[in-house]
């Protein structure tokens, strides 16, 4: 494959980290401030942008910044998956950003100096991760993420934040730095290198089943950003954070940063070649499957909009652990896919659930009844986005699950299929009561006026943008669909 | 000029300390620039040195123009050349951060205090740059006596503290005394490359044996290594922090350099991991010895008692390195030597500036720090996240080497323990984090705004500061580059 | 049993110096009184220098001064043998400086640990420390 040696990959990474300083100096007017962070999330986008084209004519972008030791380097390098998860996450954050504005202004939050600092060093190693070319890489950037979180999680500094605060940090630093480093060291032990290769680098080393088996569980539990069960108990009690950071972060950014890890770790180091014949890949499906059913199960009871968005944010994230793990072209498209489209329809339901706190102030779903009348623009948002989540058309959800669908057939692994459509079916039973009730309640059950009176600007079109790019990326889901396919087709051939 | 660097490094500061102790009487504002100078020049010359030894590999310097085995002669390879200068800039950062403290807590005392602490330098600098075992003795007491006197200026229970350090530094400098005279005895030489050349036909001998386990003890009882460790916390916690920020990052990682030393040099590898074959039982006694650092700093509810523990635990992770017996291992303890003096830096200087401010170093002085020393506080998370080993700061690539020295050994006990280690760590700075963070807010939800009181550290002390946190990032960067052009020289090619 | 003691007489230098040693380390770890820990340390350090001295020693030799050093028959050759080693006196005059150093800064301390608690006795000491 023809590689290009740009410093563009660094310079996504470092933009939003150099206007922290001009953040931090204009701390005292709020719109020069707010104006630095669309600066750079434009800049960081463009710059994404940029390198498009050269991932879709199948090259790649490799910078080195460092090398520390043979196999070992901060080093990017922008392949088509990198090139996705940086896509979706970098044009997401120009959104957030002015919903944030609408979000803490409507609030009155305090240190939101502080909130748009730490949210900018999150999106520098969200892609960092994302362009990632090796191991060290990844962890570096997925450590900087878990600790530029945390003030974010614990934005309120109140005790509940301060319990959540500490149960984020047991999870996902605890974990990092219990399972995923020492499994790190191993591999470069074994394989004398950390850099991801299309085979796996763990492919040609003779190493026991049973090391393989604890390596790879290490690995998927250690990145515990991703939800799996049980390493998943984070997510809902990260919840406490501000609407935003639980939109791009926990529904996007961080838990995806997660996922992400994991697809690396199956694609890049173990290979699927040493998966599928130590039949690994299906010992993951089976933990998937367990987190996606739990997942949605437990949604099923939750009350909190924002929990119960969390527990499904759990059982999606597994589907793309599980596409991937089936090791079938078709599965691990959607699996990628699904990447970008969850990423759409989870940040405009988070949005929707922030609209309605910024309105009135509810936080839980037996208080939503008749809703619909008073803030009808989000509530449809909302259907909409509740659709792609489920998977039904006219929404780009549809699309991810159909290939998830048909790569289980193509394992043939008809259990899964069953999963995968109970799944969607406990979906539907959670959120279309939701917008049920929110429109088509009797009168007299309704707890709002029948006065129109939506969020501010700020926090409502960032979410119809959001809901609209939804449908529209049914009937073209370009550059991601086309992104996944080259993504599978170098790593399986077909 | 180049040439005399080697003396330079220790010459300029033992006499300017005579000339400070006289200025200080003349007129106490002279001290303050002549030890700066003093120590500036000693950093100038290790750095010039370690160029050097870059450029033409071992410098061998004769003082006083006697050749050894007669004279004493200064060696500087790439193992001191690597420590000289941390040693003397270390100190030279912590000087420049001490003037304020000095001035507030005892004025009238900065005479001694800068003699003390510019001929404690002077002590630390010859220990690594001299190549005589007997010499080295002596030195190790400069800086020893020096130092009881820096740590008895302090609170109430210093001076007790103090003299605990006292018998166990008196008594690990003997045993080490004796060992050298074990040494002597069978080789009669104190040169060190001359005792190495002359020991391999004698590494049967009890004597030898002897010699090296004696020595051991002595060099592990003044790097505090579990279970002789136990002077340490209350000596450097009840110090002035202008004290205890020259000793604590230094005192031990200097005697971890006489430990590697000692094996590399005097001894050689091939008697230590060949004839001996101890180094199992070493490297249990490490983990243990972090294992207990960490669940005993665990215990404190007192910042800087905390974090003369993690000293404690950090130092088993520089024994257990080098005594794993293979290349990664002890270029992730040489490279600790380097990271942990500036890590045990930063958080000693970030406790000089609250104790500055705040007067009190207990965790319930801590609230609201974020907001009162945003500054101080940033470069304490900077800190932390070394010791704690995040990447890219420096903290996380000696782990990176220790773990795979630890994992080619086999010795997974070691690895488990640096990693429960690092947990730990987590939890003892995030619970300094919370406090810091959240404690002033606990009782509302914190919608409204805080104005918050900045009581920040004067430049003086946060300049310094600056310097060491963004040196563990930098140095962290270019760990490949040290390992590179320096670590991998120092361990003896067909090692491991 | 005659071995055993013919070993511990050869080597009489060693174990006198054991002794005091243990003499030294005993006080340092048992007595209460900070003053006498002080002395016992003295005692172990003054041990070491024994040993030293005690290394330098040959049979039938003497101090190292050379015989007719001055005057016409100079250039005579000099036997080692006959003279003791000059060496580990020569470090231990090193060894006797630091130790008086040391005592002077151990005796500093239990001064200022005596106005602070009025008391040198480490058990009262400690009381005192808890009671605050």
């Amino acid at each position: 494959m023809e590689t290009i040696t740009s410093i563009r990959p660094l310079l996504a990474v470092l933009v939003s980290l150099l206007i922290i300083p001009l953040v931090v100096v204009s701390s005292r007017s709020p719109n020069v401030r707010e104006s630095w962070t669309f600066v750079a999330a434009v800049a960081k986008f463009l710059i994404v942008l940029s390198m498009l084209p050269a991932i879709l004519r199948g090259t790649e972008i490799v910078y080195t910044v460092v090398q520390f030791m043979p196999g070992a380097a901060i080093r990017f390098r922008v392949d088509a998956l990198g090139m996705l998860f940086a896509l979706v996450s970098s044009s997401l954050w120009i959104i957030t950003s002015a919903y944030s504005i609408g979000y803490m202004r409507g609030l009155k939050e305090h240190g939101q100096t502080r909130y748009f600092c730490f949210f900018a060093i999150c999106l520098s190693a969200t892609i960092g991760a994302a362009f990632s070319a090796n191991l060290l890489t990844l962890y570096l950037f997925y450590e900087i993420l878990s600790l530029a979180t945390y003030p974010l999680v614990t934005h309120h500094q109140d005790l509940e934040a301060r319990s959540s605060g500490r149960k984020y940090l047991l999870y996902v630093v605890g974990a990092s730095i219990g399972l995923v480093l020492p499994a790190m060291l191993i591999c470069y032990n074994l394989a004398g290198t950390l850099e991801f290769s299309k085979n796996g680098i763990l492919a040609g080393t003779a190493v026991s089943p049973s090391l393989l088996f604890i390596l790879l569980f290490m690995f998927v539990f250690g990145f515990a950003k991703s939800a799996i069960m049980p390493m998943h108990s984070w997510l809902p009690a990260a919840m406490v954070a501000p609407t935003p950071v639980s939109a791009l972060l926990h529904a996007v950014a961080v838990v995806k940063v997660g996922v992400f890890s994991i697809v690396r770790i199956l694609t890049g180091v173990f290979g699927i070649q040493l998966l599928s014949s130590s039949h690994l890949g299906m010992a993951v499906c089976y933990v998937a499957a367990f987190t996606i059913l739990v997942g949605s199960f437990i949604a099923l009871s939750q009350n909190g909009l924002k929990r119960l968005l969390a527990f499904s944010t759990i059982a999606q994230l597994s589907y793309i652990v599980l596409g991937v793990a089936l090791l079938s072209p078709k599965g691990m498209t959607g699996g990628m896919l699904h990447i970008a489209m969850h990423a759409f329809g989870k940040i405009t339901l988070f949005f929707c659930a922030g609209a309605i706190f910024v309105a009135t102030g509810k936080k839980n779903i037996s208080e939503m009844i008749g809703i619909g009348r008073r803030m009808p623009v989000t509530m449809a948002a909302f259907f909409i986005a509740s659709l792609s989540i489920i998977g039904m058309p006219p929404c780009g959800g549809f699309i991810s699950k159909w290939y998830l669908a048909l790569g289980t057939l193509q394992a043939h692994q008809i259990g899964f299929l069953v999963v995968l459509l109970f799944s969607s079916l406990l979906n539907a039973c959670y959120f279309i009561p939701i917008t049920y009730k929110a429109f088509f309640c009797r009168p007299e059950d309704a707890m709002f006026e029948n006065k129109v009176q939506e969020a501010p600007a700020f926090c409502v079109v960032p979410l119809v943008i959001t809901a609209t790019i939804s449908v529209i990326l049914l009937f073209y889901p370009q550059p991601f669909l086309r992104l996944a396919r080259m993504m599978v087709q170098s790593i399986t051939g077909v | 000029m180049s040439e005399q660097y080697p003396a330079l490094l220790v010459i300029v500061p033992l006499l300017s300390a005579l000339v400070i102790s006289v200025a200080g009487w003349v007129n106490k504002r002279l001290c303050f620039p002549i030890a700066v100078a003093a120590l500036g020049v000693a950093a100038w010359s290790s750095v010039g040195l370690l160029f050097r030894v870059l450029d033409e590999g071992v410098i061998v310097y004769k003082l006083g123009g006697w050749s050894p085995p007669m004279g004493i002669a200064y060696y500087i390879d790439y193992l001191n050349g690597l420590v000289l200068p941390v040693v003397s800039i270390v100190a030279l950062l912590n000087l420049i951060s001490s003037k304020k403290i000095v001035e507030q807590q005892f004025p009238d005392k900065a005479g001694p205090f800068y003699t003390l602490y510019v001929l404690m330098v002077t002590g630390l600098l010859g220990i690594v740059v001299t190549g005589d075992a007997f010499n080295l003795y002596v030195l190790l007491e400069i800086a020893s006596l020096t130092g009881y006197g820096l740590l008895a200026m302090g609170e109430e229970r210093a001076p007790l503290a103090t003299l605990n350090y006292l018998y166990m530094g008196t008594i690990g400098a003997c045993f080490y005394l004796l060992g050298i005279g074990y040494l002597y005895i069978v080789t009669g030489s104190l040169n060190m490359v001359d005792i190495a050349r002359l020991l391999p036909p004698l590494y049967q001998s009890k004597a030898v044996l002897a010699a090296f386990i004696i020595c051991m003890v002595g060099v592990w009882l003044k790097m505090a290594f579990f279970p002789l460790h136990a002077w340490l916390p209350n000596a450097y916690t009840y110090a002035n922090s202008a004290s205890s920020g020259l000793i604590a990052p230094l005192m031990t990682k200097v005697m971890v350099y006489v430990m590697i030393r000692l094996i590399l040099t005097v001894f050689t590898p091939k008697f230590v991991f060949n004839t001996l074959a101890v180094h199992d039982a070493v490297v249990w006694l490490a983990v243990i010895a972090i294992v207990m650092g960490a669940v005993l700093a665990l215990k404190e509810r007192n910042l800087k008692k905390m974090l003369t523990y993690i000293v404690v635990a950090e130092v088993g992770y520089m024994v257990g390195g080098a005594w794993l017996g293979n290349r990664a291992g002890l270029t992730g303890a040489v490279l600790h030597i380097v990271n942990d003096a500036l890590m045990t830096l930063c958080v000693f200087l970030v406790v000089g500036n609250i104790v500055y401010k705040i007067k009190g170093y207990a965790f319930g002085d801590l609230k609201g720090l974020f907001a009162k020393m945003p500054f101080t506080m940033g470069a304490f998370v900077i800190g932390a996240l070394s010791i704690i080993g995040v990447p890219p700061t420096c903290g996380f690539f000696s782990k990176w080497y220790l773990i795979l020295g630890a994992i080619q050994a086999h010795q997974y006990g070691f690895m488990v323990a640096l990693l429960f280690s690092s947990l730990i760590n987590v939890v003892l700075f995030f619970r300094v984090f919370e406090i810091g963070f959240y404690e002033p807010f606990s009782d509302h939800e914190g919608h409204e705004h805080h104005p918050a009181v900045m009581a920040e550290a004067p430049l003086t002390m946060l300049v310094p500061l600056y310097v060491v946190a963004i040196s563990l990032i930098l140095v962290g960067l270019y760990t490949g580059d040290i390992v590179n052009h320096i670590v991998q020289f120092v361990i003896p090619k067909g090692f491991m | 049993m005659t071995d055993l003691i013919s070993t511990v007489v050869a080597k009489y230098n060693y174990w006198i110096y054991i002794t005091l040693m243990m003499i030294g380390l005993y006080a340092m770890i048992a007595k209460n009184n900070l003053v006498k820990k002080i002395v016992g340390m003295n005692i172990f350090q003054t041990a070491i220098i024994l040993f030293y001295v005690s290394i330098g020693v040959k049979k039938g030799a003497t101090i190292p001064i050379l015989e007719h050093g001055h005057g016409p028959d100079v250039h005579h050759v000099v036997h080692a043998v006959d003279y003791i080693n000059p060496l580990p006196h020569v470090l231990m005059l090193t060894a006797i400086v630091v130790g008086v150093a040391t005592l002077g800064v151990a005796l500093a301390l239990a001064i200022r640990i005596y106005n602070n608690y009025n008391t040198l006795e480490e058990n009262e000491i400690l009381t005192q420390v808890r009671e605050k």
